[in-house]
């Protein structure tokens, strides 16, 4: 009896460890997709740090402007993180922002050229917009508060984290602003004819309203209130 | 070409902040107060009238005759850097009051992309050295007057009841939305773009 009741003791404690399959609480533990994961939703660049503001309303007219912009900025802080974190020790303190301005300068030159020889019309469609990543503020921030202090790796797990963060969000966005200013989602006819299309949606008017209404909306919504942000 | 209509143009047909969204982080973050907002607002004209014809002379002195003009945004970008440094170590020693309004805002410029994004539509537009040298100053007044127009009505929006979730950024871009449909108004007035080529 008394050994009886022990094993039944023990066995709730068994039953707690066992749902976790290793796999994916070591997954979990990882600190590299700890950093990820965190891109994607707690540092996300537009919605929690409000960085990289205008390519989020100058590309996100449509759906598929707001996809290509995302991947291509993507691109550009993968790739200038991982070198920034190659090059860490070398760069003296000093001239480390210019260093990093020039080499996310070159990394867009590539992204510029490949879409402007694969596909010109995109390319034309987002117009400045793909130069202008090597303003926007949070691959900069990336190479300074994170890659150059961290290995390789874990730099490259952090910024593909914030740039799949900041692809969902102009993806999103420009899902919304297409579908109320044209009727469709990625060039796809949603709406009928009945559908007055918003035309101010696909202006310049329009974009500001639109990410107004979304982060606050976001901010109204979401537990522990406002953070980061002016 | 006049460039009295090339400088009005920048200003209000095609203000880089309302219909091209440049420079819009520090619209965001600087706008909270008058006095800051007049700070960078003045730093900003201040570079863009510098940057834009010294782009210029880049582009069609360096990197034309060399064919180079891929290297234009890495180029561009270390003038805007080398430029702002300068001219932060210039005010510093010839106008110590000037660099105490302007000081911080100063390094802050190189990220703005308000001035990279003008001197690349100097280069798309195929604008002259002097209509450069008038956009820029243009773009520059425009960015100024729309940071400085968003600050005083944050003034007065202090104490209004906003929604939760709405203070700050989001209300901001929303009053920015309503500016830019006041200046959608004036569109089709002057159209900078028709004086290139």
């Amino acid at each position: 009896m008394g050994t009886e009741r022990a094993r039944v003791g023990i066995e709730p404690q068994r039953a707690v460890e066992a749902p976790a399959p290793p796999l994916t609480r070591r997954l979990a533990q990882s600190q590299s997709v700890r950093e990820l994961v965190k891109g994607l939703w707690a540092n996300n660049p537009i919605f929690r740090m409000l960085l990289g503001l205008c390519p989020t309303l100058g590309a996100t007219n449509m759906a598929v402007n707001g996809f290509t912009m995302g991947i291509s900025t993507t691109f550009v802080v993968v790739a200038s993180s991982i070198t920034v974190s190659l090059i860490r020790r070398l760069v003296p303190s000093e001239v480390r922002i210019p260093t990093y301005m020039i080499i996310i300068a070159a990394y867009v030159t590539v992204v510029d050229l490949f879409l402007r020889a694969f596909v010109p019309e995109l390319s034309k469609a987002l117009g400045p917009f793909i130069p202008l990543i090597v303003t926007n503020c949070f691959v900069l921030g990336r190479a300074e508060a994170f890659a150059s202090q961290n290995r390789p790796w874990l730099s490259a797990m952090d910024a593909l984290g914030v740039g799949l963060g900041f692809t969902a969000s102009l993806t999103s966005l420009g899902i919304i602003r297409e579908l109320l200013g044209f009727g469709s989602v990625f060039g796809v006819q949603l709406l009928g004819d009945w559908w007055e299309p918003w035309v101010i949606m696909i202006l310049p008017g329009g974009a500001f309203l639109a990410l107004g209404l979304f982060i606050g909306l976001i901010r109204y919504f979401s537990p522990g209130g406002t953070l980061g942000g002016a | 070409m006049d460039i009295f209509l090339i400088i009005v143009g920048a200003i209000l047909t095609n203000n880089i902040l309302l219909t091209t969204f440049f420079g819009l982080c520090p619209f965001i973050g600087v706008s909270g107060e008058y006095e800051a907002a007049a700070g960078m607002g003045m730093a900003v004209i201040f570079v863009l009238t510098l940057t834009a014809p010294i782009n210029w002379l880049i582009e069609h002195l360096l990197l034309e005759p060399l064919g180079v003009e891929y290297l234009r945004f890495i180029t561009f970008i270390i003038t805007i850097a080398f430029l702002v440094q300068i001219v932060e170590m210039f005010v510093a020693r010839f106008s110590p009051a000037l660099y105490q309004a302007l000081g911080i805002y100063l390094p802050l410029i190189t990220v703005n992309c308000a001035i990279f994004g003008t001197s690349l539509f100097m280069v798309f537009w195929e604008l002259g050295f002097l209509e450069s040298a008038a956009f820029g100053f243009g773009a520059g007044v425009g960015w100024a007057l729309a940071i400085l127009a968003m600050a005083a009505i944050r003034e007065r929006l202090r104490f209004a009841p906003i929604p939760k979730g709405f203070e700050g950024p989001a209300i901001t871009l929303i009053i920015a939305g309503l500016m830019a449909l006041g200046f959608a108004g004036f569109s089709g007035m002057i159209n900078i773009q028709a004086f290139g080529g």
